[in-house]
């Protein structure tokens, strides 16, 4: 066995709140810069250039990407054969709260979804995996509302066909519109059960944009990009920069399939221990 | 481009067409859901408010924690149909522009254009690059609501973009 203090678990996660809220992830600053050479439209290439010049300007001034620097997730991959010394947690948690106060990010959580009440920095909300080897790996993603809002789940029937799928998932997309900031990556799961498929949709945002498509993906990619929703929302050929798919066995009764969305400014990053 | 001062009375922004890309310099108070609650409430309780409405600009933003040194940090615009249900009440009052992101309510639209308002896009997920705009902030309301604060924020060519103008011309176009 070996063995980890959670002290150094805070430390790491310390340094994802900064890695993950100051400089925009590379695989997305590349199909940004992509996006930016293919599209025609004028108002278009200008909001492109926007969203790359903040990402630039963030990372000089070591100012945060987006004043949403969201609702902090955390996905931890726990090596069988590792044993952490203290509370795993709360070393997460005390990451989070150290590192979202030492660079000033937003204290966007409130303790009580009714009742709302003062807001502040934790807790995150974590994803814990069981995996091989005596590693942690653990991946920060702060998610912005603005497009958590558009999240949609929607429980189909096994019978039902590929057409209708693909429907729902354009139709979240529209009605996600301009509100979310586009241009949006989509995470999609599809299979296991309600909650399943959305842990899936949230963690296909953390598939490298640049990784091999299947056929369906790029098909709701182009899809998605026919609707001309564009930057801000403002029209052109770049609405969403690019979908990924999970999927997992489900019951014979049912198919689920979740999609989350993420705005342009998908933020993640991740450390192995 | 078309520079423009606030207070906004209604000459400074009677010409914008929708899609019209404009800086805008002056005042401009930071206001979004918890605060927009709080000042209907107020409105319709006839307490003062924490700011004069009239020719006022309000920027649905709520801005990261300001970083020592900074004026303030991280501050772009969040949703604005989530402040739909209080527009209305607020326009009726004197409001006179709004800056956000996203399209507006079909109801806003019209209100928009009875009360000749305007309502302004800046660029969405880009808090970072904006911060440049920004040469003052202070706390003049509501400060336990932390990022949901009232801010005065005092602007120098802040980029924005007609959303939809006095006449309820929408770059978004029709629904």
């Amino acid at each position: 066995m070996r063995e980890l203090k959670a002290e150094k678990i805070t430390q790491a996660v310390i340094e994802l709140v900064k890695r993950a809220n100051f400089s925009l992830r590379k695989d997305v600053l590349f199909a940004l810069r992509k996006a930016y050479r293919c599209e025609r439209n004028r108002r278009a290439k200008t909001i492109l250039q926007g969203i790359l010049d903040n990402a630039a300007y963030a990372k000089e001034k070591n100012l945060a990407i987006c004043q949403d620097t969201g609702m902090p997730v955390v996905f931890a991959q726990i090596g069988q054969n590792l044993k952490i010394s203290g509370n795993l947690k709360a070393a997460i948690n005390s990451g989070i709260v150290a590192g979202y106060k030492k660079y000033s990010l937003r204290n966007s959580v409130c303790m009580d979804p009714l009742f709302r009440g003062k807001s502040g920095f934790s807790p995150s909300i974590i994803h814990m995996d069981i995996v091989s080897g005596n590693k942690i790996k653990l991946t920060l993603l702060p998610k912005g509302f603005g497009c958590e809002n558009k999240s949609q789940l929607k429980m189909f029937k096994p019978t039902s066909g590929l057409d209708e799928i693909k429907e729902f998932i354009l139709d979240a997309v529209k009605s996600a519109g301009a509100d979310a900031c586009p241009p949006y990556v989509i995470g999609v799961g599809i299979g296991g059960t309600a909650d399943y498929a959305s842990i899936m949709a949230k963690k296909a945002l953390l598939t490298k944009l640049s990784a091999k498509h299947s056929k369906l993906e790029e098909d709701l990619l182009k899809q998605i990009n026919k609707t001309g929703i564009g930057p801000m929302g403002l029209g052109g050929k770049t609405t969403a920069l690019a979908l990924n798919i999970l999927t997992y066995p489900t019951h014979i009764a049912g198919l689920p399939v979740s999609v989350n969305i993420s705005c342009h400014a998908l933020r993640s990053a991740g450390i192995v221990l | 481009m078309k520079k423009i001062n606030t207070p906004l009375d209604l000459n400074k922004i009677k010409f914008l067409k929708a899609g019209q890309e404009v800086l805008l310099s002056g005042t401009i108070y930071t206001a979004r859901d918890q605060a927009h609650k709080r000042l209907v409430q107020a409105v319709k309780s006839r307490q003062a408010l924490p700011f004069e409405l009239c020719n006022a600009v309000i920027y649905y933003c709520g801005p990261t924690q300001t970083p020592k040194g900074k004026i303030i940090g991280s501050c772009g615009p969040t949703t604005s149909s989530r402040m739909d249900a209080f527009t209305n009440l607020l326009l009726a009052k004197g409001l006179r522009g709004m800056i956000g992101k996203g399209n507006r309510s079909e109801e806003v639209r019209g209100a928009i254009k009875k009360y000749r308002g305007v309502y302004f896009i800046t660029y969405a997920g880009c808090g970072a690059l904006l911060n440049k705009y920004v040469k003052n902030a202070k706390t003049v309301a509501y400060a336990d609501l932390g990022p949901e604060a009232i801010l005065r924020l005092e602007v120098e060519n802040f980029p924005l973009i007609v959303a939809i103008d006095v006449n309820g011309g929408n770059v978004y176009g029709k629904d």
